[in-house]
C-alpha cells in the first residue's frame, strides 16, 4: 500500500527532523501507527523489554538493536572481544596463534596485530587481577571509566593503587553494592603516547552503520573527524587531573578557555590522511587506515553471535579510536547514540549528510519499509558510506 | 659546467619566454656575441654569489680531502677532482645551487645598470613603492607613539625564562592585543595599486575597444591565453596531472603509479632542475616535502638548526613591536581556520624568528621594496645610528601568517618549516605585496586577471562592472594570499606545486579568472557587490587543476 512513511522520534535534533521532512514523511506520535522510529537508548529498552515490550510489525523499523549494549557498554565490549579471541584460539585457527609474549600474532588477512583494545579490567569484579597487572609496571597510568555513562562524565586517571581503594572487593570501606551495574567501572591501561599533531592529543570519531549482524553487513562513513584537545599534551603526572589535556570529548573541551566555536577543534579524516601521508609516507598511512577498518569489523564480528539480530533494526554507531605515536590504532569505545548536536556550521552539514545517507540505506527508496528486505543496499545509494563488510 | 637558461623565469619586464628570432646572418652573429658576453657576465655573478656560501666552503674541504684518494694524480689534478665531484654527487649539488641562483636572481640587464634597476627598472613604480612604504612606516610609528610601546626592547630575565618555558605553546598566551591593529590589510594596498599611473603614458579620454575596463590602469605587458598555453604546456589536456588523473574513478595504472615512480627517481638523483620540471604535473603527497626542499635547494644541515636556534635566542632576549602584530594576525586568521588551527604554535615559532632573520635582507636586492629604517632613540636622522626595523625588513600585514600555515602540513620540525617558509618568501611571496613591474608581481597579476576576464568573459566582466562589483575587488585577496585559507589544503598544495614548477605566480591570476568563469552563470544573476561576494565566498570545494585546465585549454579563444 503506497503511502507516506510515518515517523516518530524522541530526539529533537534538527539534523534528524530536517531529513524526515525533506523526504515528505509524516510525523506521528508513538501511540499511533508508525513506520520509522528514531529512538533514544532508553526507549529501545522499553520497546524490547519483557514486560512492556510490543511486537513490531513488518512495516516498522527502529534505529537500535535490542541488545546493542553488548557492543556499546565498555565492560561488555571487552568481554565479548576476549571471548571471540578465545574461540578463535580453540578452533585451532591459525589466525589465533600467539607469539612468545602471549600476544596474538594474526587475526585475518595476514595483518600482524596484537590486541587492539587496551588492557582492560572490570571493577570491582577483576580487582585482584588488575592489581597483579598494575604491579608489573607500577609507573603506568590507568584510566577509570564508569560503564554506563557518556560524554566523558566520571572519567579520571590514576597512577597509584591508593586512588582506587574504594573498588577493592575486600575493602571494608567500600560502601556501595559491589554487584550493582550502575556503579561498575572499567579500568584500562592509559595510552600515554598518543600521536600528537601540533603538540595536541586527538581521537577519531568514525560512524559505522550496521544493517544486519548475521550475515554481517556494515558500512563506514567516509567523513569521520578528529577531535583535538585545546591544551597541549603532556604525560606529566602533575597534569593527570587536567581533563582538558587528556579527554577529547567535545562535551568536555567546549568548556575549555581556548575552545573555538568556528572550527570546534575538529579536523576531517581527510585532513589527517593528508598530514600523515605528507609527513610519514603513503605506505604507513594506508596501513593505519586498513588497520582501523579491520578493527571495526573485528569488533562487530565479536558481538555478532550474541546480538539479537532483529530484522526490524539497524544501527549507526560512533566509534572512538586513538592512534598512538607508533601509528597503531586502539579501539576505545563504541557509542550507540553518537551525538547529533552540531558544534559548528561544518558539523551541522556533516551530521545532516550522515543522517541522510543513513536513511537512504536503512529505508530503501524512502518508501514504507518492509523489514524482510535483504539489507544489502545497491552501490548507488551508499552516498558517503563505503562497504566495510558485506557477507552474503 | 653548463649553464641552463630557464624557459620561464624572472627576467626583464617585457620578455619572460626566450624565443629564437629569425634574422639576417650578421644580426645573428651580433646577437651571439651579445649572448656570450651576457653569459660570461652571468657566470661571473653566480660565481661571486656562491663564493660566500656554505656550499663553497664544503666543496673546498672536499677538494682538499680528495687529495688523499688514490685516483687523484698530480699530473691531471683538475680533471681528477672534477671526476671525483661528479661521482660523489657534489657536482649535482653545485648544479642545484647554480640552478637555484638562476631561478631567484634576475638576469643582469646591462653592466652599467644601477642597483635600483635590479630592484625595479621603472621609475614611477619605484616612486609609488617608496611612498607606500612611507605610509606603512608612519602608521607603525604612530601606533607606537599612541600605545607608548617601544619598537624594540630587551626582555627582563624573568620574562625571558617564562617565554622559554612557553616556547611550544605560545598560543595559550593571552596578551591584550585589543589596542593593536594590523598595519594594513590587502584592501588598503589595492587602493594604492588602483591609483598607480605611468606619467609617460597618455591613454586619451575617448573610450575604444582597447580601453581597459578594470581597476589597474598601468600599461604592463601580460600574457594572453595562447601565450599562457605555451608557457603552461604541461597542464594540457593530453598530459597526466595530479589533481585530475589521480581521482578515485581513474585506475592508478593509467598515470598515477608511473608518476610516483618517476618522482622517486627524481628524488634519488637529487636533481633540482628535474624536480622542477617533474612537479609541473603535480607532486604525490608522500613525496612533496622532499621535492619542495630539492627545488628550493634546502638541505637541512646542522648549521641550519643552529641558525634557527640562534634566531630563537634573539626572540627570547628581545621583544619587538611586530611580535604583537604577528600574534594578532595569527589569532585573527590561522587560529580560526578549519585546517590550520592545529598548528597555531608553530606559526609563532616561525614568524617570530623570521622577523629577526637578517639574512632575509639579501632579497631586497631584487625586491622593489626596501627595508624600513629606524633610529636609535634620540639619534633620529643620524645614519650611523640607523637600523633596519624589523631586523628582517618585512612588516607583516593582515593575513601574513597564512603564507606559513599550509607548510605545516609538510614539515613538523620547526627549523625545516622555517627554512622552507623563508625560501618561499624570498622567492615568491614578497612579490605579492610590493609594487613592481615584474611579471609575477602583484600589479601584473591583477592586470593579467582583469585582462583575461575582459578578453574572454566580456559579458560577465561588463555586467559585474555595471553593478559596481569590479571583479578585482573580490579576487585581490585570493591572489595576495596565494589562495591560502580560501582553498582546501590538498588543492592549495597542488596549486603551489605549479608555482614552484613554473617559478612564476601567474598561475594565481589564471586560477582567479578560472574561478570567475566557473561561477559565471550565478554571477550573471547578481545585482550587487555583496551578492557577488556571496557567490564567491566559499572556494573550499573547488578542484583547482580541472579549473585551470579547462580555462586554458578548453575555452574557445
Amino acid at each position: 500500500m503506497a503511502g507516506k512513511v510515518k515517523w516518530v522520534t524522541d530526539i529533537e535534533k534538527s539534523v534528524l527532523i530536517n531529513n524526515f521532512e525533506k523526504r515528505g514523511w509524516v510525523q506521528v506520535t508513538e501511540s499511533e501507527d508508525w513506520n520509522f522510529y528514531w529512538m533514544s537508548v532508553q526507549t529501545i529498552r522499553n520497546v524490547f523489554s519483557v514486560e512492556t515490550g510490543y511486537r513490531l510489525s513488518d512495516d516498522q523499523i527502529v534505529n537500535h538493536f535490542p541488545n546493542h549494549y553488548e557492543l556499546t557498554r565498555k565492560d561488555l565490549m571487552v568481554k565479548n572481544i576476549k571471548r571471540y579471541r578465545k574461540e578463535l584460539e580453540k578452533e585451532g585457527s591459525p589466525l589465533a596463534e600467539k607469539d612468545e609474549n602471549g600476544k596474538y600474532l594474526y587475526l585475518a588477512r595476514g595483518l600482524y596485530l596484537s590486541d587492539f583494545v587496551p588492557v582492560t579490567y572490570m571493577l570491582p569484579a577483576d580487582y585482584n587481577l588488575f592489581v597483579e597487572e598494575f604491579r608489573k609496571s607500577p609507573s603506568s597510568t590507568w584510566i577509570m571509566k564508569p560503564c554506563g555513562k557518556a560524554q566523558g562524565k566520571g572519567i579520571f586517571l590514576i597512577n597509584k593503587l591508593s586512588q582506587i581503594k574504594k573498588w577493592s572487593r575486600d575493602s571494608k570501606t567500600s560502601s556501595f553494592v559491589s554487584q550493582s551495574t550502575k556503579e561498575a567501572y572499567v579500568i584500562s591501561l592509559y595510552i600515554n603516547n598518543p600521536l600528537l599533531i601540533g603538540g595536541r592529543k586527538f581521537d577519531l570519531r568514525l560512524y559505522v552503520l550496521v544493517s544486519t549482524y548475521r550475515p554481517l553487513r556494515c558500512y563506514m562513513y567516509k567523513l569521520g573527524f578528529c577531535r583535538f584537545c585545546t591544551v597541549k599534551y603532556t604525560p606529566s603526572t602533575s597534569e593527570l587531573d587536567n581533563m582538558f589535556v587528556h579527554l577529547t570529548n567535545v562535551a568536555i573541551q567546549k568548556h575549555g578557555e581556548d575552545y573555538n566555536h568556528i572550527h570546534g577543534g575538529k579536523w576531517t579524516v581527510s585532513n589527517l590522511r593528508l598530514y600523515l601521508e605528507s609527513t610519514r609516507g603513503r605506505e604507513v598511512t594506508s596501513k593505519l587506515f586498513d588497520e582501523i577498518h579491520w578493527i571495526i569489523v573485528q569488533s562487530l564480528k565479536a558481538v555478532a553471535p550474541v546480538m539479537n539480530n532483529d530484522k526490524h533494526c539497524f544501527e549507526c554507531y560512533g566509534y572512538d579510536i586513538i592512534i598512538d605515536d607508533k601509528l597503531k590504532p586502539w579501539l576505545i569505545e563504541v557509542n550507540a547514540s553518537p551525538s547529533l548536536t552540531s558544534s559548528t556550521a561544518n558539523d551541522r552539514i556533516l551530521k545532516y549528510n550522515l543522517i541522510n545517507d543513513t536513511l537512504n540505506i536503512a529505508v530503501p527508496n524512502g518508501e514504507i519499509p518492509d523489514c524482510k528486505w535483504n539489507k544489502a543496499p545497491p552501490k548507488e545509494v551508499l552516498g558517503n558510506y563505503e562497504i566495510l563488510s558485506q557477507e552474503s | 659546467m653548463k649553464c641552463h637558461r630557464p624557459r620561464v623565469g624572472p627576467g626583464r619586464p617585457f620578455s619572460s619566454c626566450w624565443r629564437p628570432v629569425p634574422a639576417a646572418w650578421r644580426a645573428r652573429a651580433g646577437e651571439m656575441l651579445q649572448e656570450e658576453s651576457d653569459l660570461s657576465l652571468l657566470i661571473a655573478q653566480i660565481v661571486q654569489k656562491l663564493k660566500g656560501s656554505n656550499l663553497y666552503a664544503q666543496l673546498e674541504r672536499q677538494a682538499w680531502a680528495s687529495l688523499q684518494r688514490p685516483e687523484i694524480r698530480l699530473e691531471s689534478l683538475k680533471e681528477d677532482i672534477k671526476e671525483f665531484f661528479k661521482i660523489s654527487g657534489w657536482e649535482k649539488k653545485l648544479q642545484n645551487a647554480v640552478y637555484s641562483e638562476l631561478n631567484v636572481y634576475p638576469l643582469p640587464s646591462h653592466p652599467a645598470a644601477p642597483p635600483e634597476h635590479l630592484k625595479e627598472p621603472l621609475v614611477y613604480m619605484r616612486k609609488a613603492q617608496g611612498s607606500w612604504e612611507k605610509r606603512i612606516l608612519k602608521s607603525l610609528n604612530s601606533m607606537c607613539t599612541e600605545l607608548s610601546i617601544p619598537l624594540a626592547r630587551k626582555r627582563p630575565v624573568g620574562q625571558q625564562k617564562e617565554l622559554l618555558n612557553k616556547w611550544n605553546e605560545m598560543g595559550t598566551d593571552e596578551p591584550d592585543l585589543s589596542l593593536f591593529r594590523p598595519v594594513y590589510a590587502p584592501k588598503d594596498f589595492l587602493e594604492v595599486l588602483i591609483n598607480l599611473r605611468n606619467p609617460n603614458y597618455e591613454n586619451g579620454d575617448s573610450l575604444s575597444f582597447r580601453t581597459h575596463l578594470g581597476l589597474i590602469q598601468v600599461p604592463l605587458k601580460v600574457k594572453d591565453i595562447p601565450e599562457l598555453k605555451e608557457c603552461f604546456v604541461e597542464l594540457g589536456l593530453n598530459i597526466g596531472q595530479l589533481g585530475i588523473d589521480d581521482s578515485t574513478q581513474v585506475p592508478p595504472e593509467f598515470f598515477e603509479n608511473e608518476h610516483v615512480r618517476i618522482g622517486q627517481k627524481v628524488l634519488a638523483e637529487q636533481d633540482s632542475a628535474a624536480a622542477q620540471q617533474y612537479i609541473r604535473q603535480g607532486s604525490p603527497t608522500a613525496l612533496r616535502a622532499e621535492l619542495w626542499a630539492l627545488i628550493l635547494n634546502i638541505s637541512s644541515q646542522p648549521e641550519d638548526l643552529l641558525y634557527y636556534e640562534q634566531l630563537k635566542t634573539n626572540v627570547i632576549q628581545h621583544d619587538l613591536l611586530v611580535d604583537s602584530l604577528i600574534y594578532k594576525d595569527v589569532k585573527l586568521t590561522a587560529s580560526n581556520d578549519d585546517y590550520y588551527f592545529v598548528f597555531e604554535d608553530y606559526l609563532y615559532q616561525v614568524l617570530l624568528c623570521f622577523s629577526r632573520d637578517t639574512s632575509v635582507l639579501g632579497h631586497f636586492a631584487y625586491n622593489s621594496a626596501s627595508p624600513p629604517k629606524s633610529y636609535i632613540r634620540g639619534k633620529l636622522g643620524l645614519e650611523e645610528y640607523a637600523v633596519f626595523y624589523p631586523p628582517n625588513g618585512v612588516i607583516p600585514f593582515h593575513g601574513f601568517s597564512m603564507y606559513v600555515a599550509p607548510l605545516c602540513f609538510l614539515y613538523h620540525e620547526p627549523y625545516k618549516l622555517y627554512q622552507t617558509f623563508r625560501e618561499m618568501y624570498v622567492r615568491f611571496f614578497f612579490r605579492l605585496h610590493s609594487i613592481s613591474s615584474h611579471p609575477s608581481g602583484i600589479v601584473s597579476l591583477c592586470l593579467l586577471f582583469e585582462t583575461l576576464l575582459q578578453t574572454y568573459l566580456p559579458q560577465l566582466f561588463y555586467h559585474l562592472r555595471e553593478i559596481g562589483a569590479q571583479p578585482l575587488r573580490i579576487s585581490f585577496k585570493w591572489m595576495v594570499r596565494a589562495f591560502s585559507g580560501y582553498l582546501a589544503t590538498d588543492q592549495l598544495l597542488l596549486l603551489w606545486d605549479r608555482i614552484l614548477g613554473y617559478n612564476s605566480l601567474e598561475v594565481l591570476a589564471v586560477l582567479a579568472a578560472a574561478v570567475f568563469a566557473f561561477r559565471a552563470v550565478n554571477l550573471m544573476e547578481v545585482t550587487s557587490l555583496a551578492a557577488a561576494e556571496a557567490v564567491l565566498a566559499d572556494l573550499s570545494t573547488l578542484k583547482v587543476m580541472p579549473l585551470l585546465q579547462i580555462f586554458l585549454f578548453a575555452t574557445v579563444t
